[in-house]
């Protein structure tokens, strides 16, 4: 009880700084969602139709999620320097997996019988895609978008080691300054914001899913 | 002689070098209005054949013209948005409504608003299908046999003249599908487009056929010609086989009542007099007579048994009369209700119920060895 009500103490102390390591890990989810969305539903889409594309895709994004979090972090510094971009290059890199996989899944998964009758009454290759193949795919790549957004919550934690901010600052300053007073106030105050961050994405996610999943097929 | 809405010139399809064509030099006239069957077995290139039309394959050689027009010289997609097609597995879209799902072809050519949305109602009730009930519904809320109306619904929604249609009812039950092919003859009595029709249910050929090719491996032609022909006149061992055993009990489906002479047995009209009916059946060499009540509907078989037996009133007498035959019914319709009614013939009335004769064994027999 004590310790909540310090939690709660040392947060309102200092909402300004909360805020802002708020908003800095909310857009890292944000634009990494984005660009690794993009970029790795086109690559399923470029790529499925050749095994051999599509397996080096799927070994390429397998290989970035065994590399160890710390160093993927670590590994782009001396490229692009501190700060946002190596931790938005990190995130990028471990959110293309899942979304990739499932764009391969969902779009594979679709009745042969849809796709012939689609291209039997004339549409074109590109109608095919935008108005079957992807609305068709769309509920399985939006679940491999909300695994990423989980991975991202919870590694984007780690971007405070080079210098990129986000709810990770608390942890490491609380980290560092253990057992003073405050430490674990600070860790438990990033952990925690982290959760329900992650709690807020998935239900923003769910509402797409909702307002995205033509009714014929929820 | 019209020129033919569809011809295939010597047109081969071999998937990937080195393997057998599954089209070989194949030669094809479709006639303008017919429904033409390609049936055959598994594998023999049916599908294939009907995919080289609509371009969804491109053949490796030879050349095929829609309306004189070589297909090669269009736009696929342009030249598909022309030509119907149906396949076994429906193929509706999930994820559109059974409107949406009609109004496929209509939007891709660009029809106005208005115009699709009466057209979508149009073809629901084409395919008997209630437009209220069903518009807004999902393809997941159709049975099989729905969802396969809505198939047809959707690839007529363009008005094309030419409808391929590979095995669409090859995935429903017997009933439903009984139901459905004889929807499909009366729309298409109603219609008049060009179809091919691929099965491999030489019944349903012989039903749906203007005209059926019996296609063996690599789609060669082993006899092209209308069904009666080729249940009376099998081109060779292969045909013979592949019309299987009771070739004559399949040309039943073909003829119909009408062509029967109708066989005339005694008929007495309520109220009528024992001694009246008596005398009409001794003079008749018919064992039974038909009773008919006041609007000439045949009601009971009456037989002399069953006049003498006096403690009944003529009207009760005798055995009910249960089914009766119309002349749009089959000949195959006619035997089954002869081998099941009690007197060995069936009453044949129009389409209101009136009495118009009785079709015996010996007129049917008649009528199917007047055949060659
Ligand atoms: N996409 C394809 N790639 C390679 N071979 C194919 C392909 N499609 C069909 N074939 C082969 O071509 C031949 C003819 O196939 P097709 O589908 O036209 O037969 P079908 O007469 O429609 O058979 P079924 O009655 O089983 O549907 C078969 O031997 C088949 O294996
Ligand atoms: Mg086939």
């Amino acid at each position: 009880m004590d310790f909540l009500l310090s939690l709660l103490e040392f947060a309102f102390g200092r909402q300004e700084q909360v805020l802002e390591a708020l908003a800095q890990h909310a857009g890292y989810v944000v634009s990494v969602l984005v660009t690794a969305g993009v970029f790795a539903i086109v690559t399923g889409i470029v790529t499925r139709r050749n095994q051999l594309a599509r397996e080096l895709a799927l070994s390429i994004a397998s290989v970035f999620l065994t590399i160890p979090s710390l160093a993927l972090f670590v590994i782009f510094i001396p490229l692009v320097g501190l700060g946002f971009a190596p931790s938005f290059i990190a995130l990028f890199l471990y959110s293309l997996l899942p979304i990739l996989r499932n764009t391969i899944t969902g779009l594979d998964g679709i009745d042969p019988g849809v796709l012939e009758s689609a291209k039997g009454m004339g549409l074109s290759p590109l109608q095919v895609l935008l108005r079957v193949e992807l609305p068709l795919a769309w509920p399985v790549i939006l679940a491999g978008i909300r695994v990423s957004s989980m991975l991202i919550v919870g590694i984007a934690a780690i971007a405070t080691l080079v210098a990129g901010g986000g709810l990770g600052d608390f942890i490491k300053s609380g980290l560092a300054r253990l057992p003073l007073p405050n430490s674990l106030e600070a860790i438990w105050l990033g952990t925690i914001l982290c959760l329900l961050l992650a709690l807020v994405i998935d239900l923003i996610l769910q509402a797409a899913r909702l307002a995205t999943i033509s009714k014929g097929i929820r | 002689m019209s020129e033919p809405l569809i011809r295939l010139e010597s047109v081969s399809k071999s998937y990937g070098s080195g393997a057998e064509p599954a089209v070989k030099k194949l030669t094809l006239e479709v006639e303008k209005g017919e429904v033409l069957v390609l049936v055959g077995p598994s594998g023999c290139g049916k599908s294939t054949t009907l995919r080289l039309i609509n371009r969804l394959i491109e053949p490796t050689s030879g050349k095929i013209f829609l309306n004189g027009e070589d297909v090669t010289d269009v736009d696929p997609s342009e030249l598909r948005r022309k030509i119907g097609y149906v396949i076994q597995q429906v193929g509706l879209f999930p994820h559109r409504t059974i409107a949406e799902n009609i109004a496929t072809v209509p939007r891709l050519l660009g029809w106005d608003k208005a115009k699709i949305e009466s057209r979508i109602d149009e073809m629901l009730e084409l395919v008997s299908m209630d437009p209220e009930t069903y518009r807004d519904r999902y393809p997941k809320e159709l049975s099989g046999g729905q969802a396969q109306r809505v198939g047809v619904a959707r690839a007529l929604a363009a008005d094309p003249d030419v409808l391929l249609m590979d095995e669409p009812f090859g995935a429903i039950d017997p009933i439903t599908r009984d139901r459905l092919q004889n929807e499909f003859l009366r729309l298409q009595q109603e219609l008049k487009k060009t179809i091919v029709f691929v099965t491999h249910d030489i019944d349903e050929a012989i039903k749906m056929g203007n005209r059926i090719a019996i296609l063996r491996e690599g789609s060669e032609i082993a006899q092209l010609d209308t069904p009666e022909a080729i249940l009376s006149h099998p081109a060779d061992e292969f045909v013979e086989s592949f019309l299987g055993s009771g070739a004559i009990l399949k040309g039943l489906t073909l003829k119909k009542v009408r062509d029967i002479d109708l066989h005339q047995v005694p008929t007495l009209t309520a109220p009528v007099a024992r001694d009246q009916a008596l005398q009409a059946l001794q003079d008749s060499p018919d064992q039974v007579a038909v009773l008919l009540d006041d609007k000439e509907q045949p009601t009971r078989w009456i037989d002399e048994k069953a006049l003498n037996r006096t403690s009944q009133p003529i009207e009760k007498s005798g055995r009910p009369v249960t089914v009766n035959l119309q002349p749009e019914d089959t000949l195959q319709d006619a035997l089954t209700t002869m081998l099941q009614s009690s007197v060995g013939m069936a009453v044949v009335t129009d389409r209101k119920g009136k009495y118009l004769g009785c079709c015996t064994i010996e007129s049917l027999a008649k009528l199917i060895m007047s055949e060659g």
